[in-house]
């Protein structure tokens, strides 16, 4: 390789550099902790944790994504609440939604199934608060349209 | 094999290859869904099956890792293994553990963040065994030579424990959660593992080209510097839409877009010592999996990372096939590819045979890589599809998935071809000793 640089030159510039990289990330993740925790998303409360205990319980992440991330084989979650129509009609979002999960499995032939999930009453609230408070985190625009 | 404990990278490439069967089996029976919705809903959901997919990729290829660090590290050192009693030890709790979290899952016993879900007493004793992974290869390395590569390789694995600890950290706040997630997710495939993949390259490259140790070493640091200089700030890329401030969006696109320089810099190391070296090595198969591996990981994580990763592109590709289609891609360019041609390099010598004919393992790299190429450029087409439809377009989800029908049936095909590849492999690598008739009459046969 070029001939000035020196084995241990590369060395200490690796350490050296990959340390001085490591701070700046660090720093700027707790900034971005601070920033979650009091400008991008809404007070939590308790039940918004349960119900993503729910979400975890249940591994809907395995078919569906949740902000972009999951398994992109059923539809994203992170905005289900805006397109049900939660920001005009909350009431009617709930019931739809919880509406559409008991009558799982559709059994319509030729499309994906969503298996039944035993779901009792006051895990569905938590698990509709959860995604409620979901598409309320700023995510600077994402996604493009209500579908997701 | 110099030394008489790099056996004990043995029964870890059996176990890993055992567990890559598997992965592809649980692949394919996901890809059938994606063609036949109905397939096996109510005995196993795809989300058992997905999850089996993805969980048992990362247990082999842990293991596969730790194979290839015992195998590696007694010629590195220059000493045997501290204790192949540990080792065995390790490997007997990482697969069970391994097994344990696979049967449970079919039994809906599961945690259920993305690629956590091992339950938590899983995590602990893999958590365990990679402690006792570490404890035995970081003894090997104090009592003996310390190279360049065994030390990167070595940071590597440290790295990559201390990073894992943040499984045990989720946060009830989803957009925290995804933050931390991100740093075990994102800086072990494109930060600490590129260290892990870069030594196992440069090792292999000084074996078989025969090239100066100084050269590689220089070029190793060089490479390990430029990925962790452009991957830790390239985790920005996974910043841009989870509630995370907006300076992401620059920081990430042009960080994560520098990711390319040193895949970009391993094709050019790889080829350069391959062609400069002066070593005509007998391991034809290995030196093509070298080869392939840097090549296949530049396009993989590379060139397809780097098509989505500029954040006003992924405005609108984020979380679609293209996705799916980069992560096949890169991992088996980067990672798969790579174990695949340490163990190609390895068995002959563990099984102590002339690694003469290697035709069979040739044909099964050709076989795989053509198949998994294919299944990325129809993964590739169906993200193309669906991005336009669902995020230009703003149609329905489910409607558009419909219109992808085609993309998933070529992409089972390619999976299924995949699946033939790696049978082959196995065969190559497991299979009854061939009898042993050398490629040209003058190789040296003892040549390593």
């Amino acid at each position: 390789m070029k001939d000035g640089l020196t084995k241990a030159a590369a060395r200490n510039i690796f350490y050296g550099g990959s340390l001085f990289f490591f701070i700046l990330f660090a720093a700027l993740t707790i900034h971005s902790h601070w920033y979650i925790v009091n400008v991008s998303t809404p007070e939590m409360p308790d039940s918004v944790a349960l119900g993503k205990h729910v979400w975890e319980e249940h591994n809907c992440i395995n078919c569906h994504t949740i902000l972009g991330e999951g398994a992109y084989f059923a539809p994203e979650m992170g905005n289900v609440w805006t397109r049900f129509g939660g920001r005009d009609n909350p009431e009617g979002a709930r019931a739809a939604i919880a509406g559409w999960m008991r009558a799982q499995p559709t059994g319509a032939p030729g499309r994906r199934q969503m298996p039944y999930f035993d779901i009792n009453d006051e895990e569905m609230d938590a698990l509709l608060d959860f995604l409620e408070w979901t598409d309320a985190i700023d995510t600077q625009g994402w996604p493009p349209h209500p579908s997701g | 094999m110099k030394y008489e404990t790099q056996k004990v990278a043995l029964p870890f490439f059996m176990v890993a290859m055992a567990l890559f069967a598997l992965q592809i089996v649980f692949g394919i029976l996901a890809a059938t869904v994606y063609v036949l919705p109905e397939f096996l809903s109510e005995g196993m959901p795809f989300h058992i099956m997905r999850m089996s997919h993805t969980n048992l990729l990362i247990v082999w290829l842990l293991i596969g890792f730790m194979g290839c660090t015992y195998y590696l590290l007694p010629e590195e050192t220059e000493t045997e293994l501290h204790s192949p009693m540990i080792a065995y030890v390790q490997l007997g709790i990482f697969a069970f553990a391994g097994a344990a979290a696979l049967i449970g899952y079919q039994f809906e016993i599961y945690e259920g963040r993305h690629y956590l879900e091992q339950p938590l007493w899983v995590k602990v004793l893999i958590t365990v065994s990679f402690l006792m992974f570490l404890f035995n290869t970081s003894m090997t390395l104090l009592k003996g030579r310390k190279t360049a590569i065994s030390l990167v390789l070595m940071l590597g694995l440290w790295l990559a424990a201390i990073f894992w600890l943040f499984a045990f950290y989720n946060p009830d706040n989803l957009a925290l959660d995804k933050l931390y997630w991100w740093w075990i997710v994102h800086i072990w495939v494109e930060g600490v593992w590129e260290l892990i993949m870069a030594a196992l390259l440069g090792y292999l490259l000084i074996k078989m080209t025969g090239v100066d140790r100084e050269i590689i070493e220089k070029w190793l640091y060089v490479i390990v510097g430029l990925a962790l200089f452009s991957g830790l700030l390239g985790t920005g890329h996974h910043y841009y839409w989870i509630g995370t401030p907006a300076y992401w969006q620059p920081i990430g696109s042009i960080f994560s877009t520098l990711e390319v320089v040193p895949f970009f810099a391993m094709v050019v190391f790889a080829f350069y010592m391959f062609w400069k070296g002066n070593r005509n090595h007998p391991n034809k198969a290995a030196m093509l999996w070298t080869l392939g591996s840097a090549a296949m990981a530049f396009f993989g994580a590379g060139v397809w990372g780097f098509m989505h990763t500029l954040h006003w592109i992924n405005y609108y590709s984020h979380g679609t096939q293209i996705t799916a289609a980069h992560g096949h891609l890169a991992f088996y360019g980067a990672y798969v590819m790579l174990i695949l041609g340490v163990i190609s390099y390895a068995m002959p010598q563990i099984r102590r045979m002339q690694p003469y004919n290697q035709m069979l393992n040739m044909w099964s790299f050709w076989i795989m890589t053509a198949a998994m190429s294919f299944m990325t450029f129809t993964l590739t087409f169906a993200g193309v599809v669906q991005t336009h439809l669902q995020r230009v377009l703003g149609m329905n989800f489910m409607q558009i998935q419909d219109q992808l029908d085609l993309f998933y049936v070529m992409r089972l095909g390619a999976g299924v071809v995949m699946a033939l590849g790696t049978l082959l492999f196995l065969y190559a690598i497991f299979g009854p000793k061939e009898e042993q008739v050398p490629a040209t009459a003058n190789i040296d046969a003892t040549a390593d």
